[in-house]
């Protein structure tokens, strides 16, 4: 049981936390044809954007309505609507995602008013989907950006159904939380379809941003949620929640279309993943099949040799609180110990964890918390921390700017915990220390002396015949 | 903001500035209201600038006064080395709440300045002011004017909010900044008739450790790089310097010109990128150095290095001729310094491609840098098939670009080189030539090319093929139909930084009969962000007034 605190600096040193409206863009980057829209001056996209490029290493769709502060204090109906008119001639998108960013905020724009008046003067764009989301910069994280837009998204294109309307029993929505890499979703979607289910993943970033060659790019996002797709989640059988950030998203589909949900606030470990492998089980009708009781094998074996590694270690984590929760539980229950763990903002799972404190801060108060850890876990920005510590450093979440695939990192599933351990506890191994005579020697002000030293004769010794 | 108001007017009345002085009156006034195209724009904004400018200063805390955006998407993510302190690389931004929206971030702004000095106790920290404050009033100036008499150390204020303009604008406004806080407030402990400042270089990826061991065997001290692997006290001191060298890119040309007037130092403009640009940027300095007192035998000692250095260099890039005879470069960026490696490129035996320059006098520099800044833009939003079509029709073995393009050309199975900021390697001087050529060499002779554009087996037709076809069957289409051609002639966009296409800039021409590029501007706004198309509408109203009329095909 931990206790959530909030830091008390009034400066935030070495940044843990991302905004909320990139959080946000990045759930449409999950949509297929899509072109994400940050309401702003156009800093806020062009930082954005470097951020993903430098972490998906993939070209980008982001636009921005390049509010100048002339623009910013008279209200920004003029630039919504010449972005959307000037995307819309050059990218033709199926869908338009626009998030507000703390400019606009402040100034206390009506965007919802605006693209009302948008769709009135311009009744070709009628086809396209336009959906807003409200994500000011001085509120909240990244992940409740992505929260709230995926629960936009299904306001936007799931039709509202009553909950005993017909339902397609093999389908199943998954909704994951942006914890999970393109690689994580991939290795869901081959778990959900062993069952002979079919899975639809709402947002679904391992169509757009998992880097495949496509044979042609549009400037939008390819790949991704279809809005087909997205308008038939309503009828399908169950939704799965992966992380408590997507319980917004799947309540949202409850009450809209009466889908029941369950949410797994983790699927990282062992336990989690039983219970996911069951459920499967449960709404097919069928049992679990072979290659997955093969998986659950290996992962059991990696745990055996694993352990031994991980016992009595000391991690400090820096995470978001979907992403914190399902490594911090997966730690512990490896044997390691928690040495602290710094988040960005609140959330349910946090108090959790095997901590005392879970705090809200930034990554120099991971760093002071750090010292003597055998690990750090924490995205790209931790390599200083790391480097000044002599602490080693996993690299956990977003950005990851400095080591490829961060696409294909895995943390879901036996497979993805498997790998997890062995990646981890070879970190560990690789510090071990060799011993040397003096490991073990105390120091001299430690020890109490019976003397020896001083009464050693040396005794000339003749060469032996 | 009236203080900033006057500061960008300033900014944009900089007599310096070549493109500035070719602007009309009314456009130069404009320049801060100019709109940028919404849904179109890309790069970076005025706050970004800034920080670009002045981070590489080691010593400093850089503190961002605004939400968690404007430092926490894009700390520490810029290639300035460093060869003491690491401070500047530590992220510090007060990442405002809701509360601070309503009540005012001055507060929180202070205790932080507070907090900063407490625990790390740099020489200076530097406040930069975002949109969100700088729209609920927050005053920066007067917070760190208190800040810095209470504890006694120097906070600077860095007043470039995003909103105010593009990523330039922020550079200058930094200039501005130092200019009226830092420069000039201390005295360095000795001058030598050796002094000298770079102005507008970066240390990107260690490139001033490429010219810096150059400049020491001549006895040539860099009293101050602004900013690169600076010190806050060397700035502080820059005043001292004989003489200053700004770096090509016009970023900081306030700074150089400010301090010729206020403290006569003269300056002029070189850059380190490509083997004559070097030499020549060695000349200039010794004989700035030479004019303000400094012995004559500099000189000598100077062309004598300059003679040994190009001999090394072209020595060294000889060995790569052999492999790259024949290779063609598409060179493309929208920077100014790839038309530099221009030169060493062709000495080791490769083609340029996309521009029909054959040695670098110096209108084909210029020409060549129009053409790349023009180029630069039209390929962000360009797909792989069209990237695929570019390159075929060029016959080029490897392109060179900014990073925006990278994913793009890799795609399209194009070998590529990175030239722009974020690049990991360093390119200045006559080492970064030899490199240069060294790195193109690695990308083209990698056996992965062969690989990924093999086919599987299993594919009855290629991507290539099958883009080849494409291409072919919309060519056709438009052939067929004189309408549709028309109108896809008419759709293709000539100012990229204001969406403006050729058919808006026809009618403009024929229904307000403008007698100058500026004209066109004022009716459609073409021409009047990068000026990347200023040529090629000077093309289209030269060939419009040569008929006489508009041509009747046009018309319609």
């Amino acid at each position: 049981m931990a206790r959530v605190e909030t830091t008390k600096k009034a400066c935030a040193v070495n940044p843990l936390k991302m905004s909320q409206p990139i959080g946000g863009a990045l759930a449409f980057m999950g949509v297929q044809g899509c072109m994400p829209l940050l309401h702003g001056s156009q800093g806020c996209t062009s930082f954005g954007l470097v951020l993903f490029v430098r972490h998906f290493k993939e070209a980008i769709p982001l636009q921005t309505t390049a509010m100048s502060e002339v623009a910013t204090v008279l209200g920004g109906l003029e630039n919504v609507e010449e972005a959307i008119v000037n995307i819309a001639k050059r990218a033709k998108p199926e869908v338009i995602g626009i998030c507000s960013t703390g400019v606009t905020e402040t100034k206390g724009d009506d965007v919802d008013g605006y693209i009302q008046l948008i769709r009135q003067r311009h009744p070709e764009l009628d086809h396209m989907g336009i959906v807003y989301v409200s994500t000011p910069d001085f509120k909240d994280a990244f992940q409740d950006g992505w929260e709230k837009t995926v629960a936009k998204l299904i306001e936007a294109f799931v039709p509202k159904s009553e909950a005993a309307a017909p339902r397609a029993p093999q389908r199943v929505n998954v909704l994951p939380g942006c914890h999970l890499t393109p690689g994580d979703i991939d290795e869901l979607r081959d778990i959900i379809e062993a069952f002979g289910l079919e899975p639809a993943f709402l947002p679904d970033l391992s169509g757009s941003l998992d880097g495949h060659l496509p044979e042609d790019f549009t400037p939008t996002t390819l790949g991704g949620t279809s809005r087909e797709t997205m308008a038939a989640m309503g009828s399908a059988a169950w939704t799965i929640a992966v992380g408590e950030q997507m319980r917004l998203a799947a309540t949202t589909l409850e009450q809209r279309a009466g889908v029941p949900f369950v949410l797994f606030d983790r699927l990282t470990g062992l336990a989690p993943n039983d219970e996911l492998v069951a459920f499967l089980s449960r709404i097919s009708g069928r049992p679990v099949p072979l290659k997955l009781k093969r998986q659950r094998g290996q992962l059991v074996d990696a745990m055996l040799d694993g352990h031994f590694h991980f016992g009595g270690k000391n991690v400090a984590v820096g995470a978001e609180p979907d992403l914190l929760y399902a490594i911090g539980s997966w730690l512990t229950e490896m044997g390691a110990h928690l040495q602290a763990a710094i988040t960005t903002t609140q959330s349910p799972v946090l108090e959790k964890l095997e901590i005392e404190e879970v705090l809200i801060g930034d990554l120099e108060d991971l760093e002071m918390r750090a010292k003597g850890a055998d690990l750090l876990m924490t995205h790209s920005h931790g390599r200083q921390a790391s480097e000044r510590l002599g602490v080693p450093l996993f690299r956990l979440g977003l950005p990851n700017f400095d080591r490829l695939g961060a696409g294909h990192e895995l943390t879901v599933g036996y497979r993805g915990t498997r790998s997890l351990i062995f990646t981890v506890g070879n970190m560990f191994i690789a510090q071990a220390h060799e011993p040397d005579p003096d490991t073990w020697r105390r120091s001299d002000e430690d020890v109490h002396h019976f003397g020896g030293e001083a009464e050693r004769e040396l005794v000339q010794l003749t060469p032996m015949a | 903001m009236s203080s900033v108001a006057a500061k960008i007017q300033d900014v944009f009345n900089e007599p310096g500035c070549d493109k500035n002085k070719g602007k009309s009156e009314k456009e130069r006034k404009k320049g801060c209201t100019k709109q940028l195209a919404p849904g179109a724009a890309a790069g970076g904004c005025a706050f970004d600038g800034a920080k670009i400018a002045l981070q590489p200063i080691t010593d400093v805390a850089h503190l961002v006064h605004g939400p968690i955006a404007c430092e926490g998407n894009s700390w520490d993510n810029r290639g300035a080395k460093t060869s003491g302190s690491s401070l500047y690389r530590t992220g510090f931004t007060t990442d405002i709440s809701e509360t601070d929206v309503v009540f005012g971030g001055e507060k929180r702004l202070y205790k932080s300045i507070k907090e900063i000095i407490d625990k790390y106790n740099p020489p200076a920290v530097f406040v930069y002011q975002t949109c969100v404050p700088a729209m609920i009033g927050d005053d920066i100036d007067a917070v760190c004017k208190a800040a810095s008499k209470k504890f006694d150390k120097p906070v600077i204020p860095i007043n470039s909010p995003g909103f105010v303009g593009p990523k330039n604008l922020g550079n200058k406004l930094a200039g501005e900044a130092i200019l009226d806080h830092v420069i000039g407030t201390e005295e360095p402990e000795y001058t030598t008739p050796y002094d000298i400042n770079i102005i507008g270089e970066y240390n990107l990826a260690g490139e001033l450790w490429q010219v810096k061991p150059l400049l020491d065997e001549l006895g040539i001290r860099i009293l101050s790089c602004i900013s690169g692997d600076a010190k806050y006290k060397e700035v502080a001191y820059s005043h001292r310097a004989k003489a200053s060298m700004m770096v090509c890119s016009k970023a900081m040309i306030n700074v150089a010109r400010k301090m010729e007037e206020r403290y006569d130092i003269p300056f002029f403009e070189g850059s380190f990128y490509g083997i004559g640009d070097m030499s020549d940027s060695l000349r200039e300095i010794a004989r700035l150095l030479i004019e303000r007192g400094a012995p004559e035998e500099l000189k000598d000692r100077t062309e004598a290095l300059i003679a040994r250095e190009e001999a090394r260099a072209w020595a060294r890039i000889a060995p790569y001729k052999e492999r790259l005879t024949g290779k063609k470069v598409l060179l493309i960026t929208g920077g100014v310094k790839s038309w530099s490696v221009v030169a060493a490129l062709q000495e080791a035996g490769m083609e340029l491609v996309g521009t029909s320059v054959k040695k670098s006098t110096k209108e084909d520099k210029e020409r060549i840098k129009e053409l790349m800044g023009q180029d630069a833009h039209m390929i962000d939003d360009m797909t792989p098939r069209e990237m695929f079509k570019m390159l075929r029709d060029a016959q080029a073995d490897i392109m060179l670009s900014g990073g925006r393009s990278q994913f793009i050309a890799l795609k399209a199975k194009m070998p590529w080189l990175d030239i722009n900021q974020e690049r990991h390697h360093a390119y200045a001087g006559y080492e970064g030539m030899v490199e240069l050529v060294h790195e193109i060499d690695k990308a083209l002779s990698n056996p992965v090319w062969e690989q990924v554009r093999r086919p599987p087996p299993w594919q009855e037709k290629t991507w290539e093929e099958r883009a080849n076809e494409a291409i072919a069957a919309e060519a056709a289409a438009l052939a067929a139909d004189p309408v549709k051609a028309e109108a896809a002639r008419r759709e293709k966009r000539v100012c990229k930084c204001h969406n403006v296409n050729v058919g808006q800039i026809e009618d403009a021409i024929r229904d307000s009969k403008p007698t100058s590029v500026d004209a066109i501007g004022e009716a459609t706004h073409a021409g009047t962000g990068c000026g990347g198309c200023r040529d090629t509408l000077e093309t289209m109203l030269e060939a419009a007034n040569a008929s006489g009329a508009v041509p009747a095909s046009l018309a319609a």
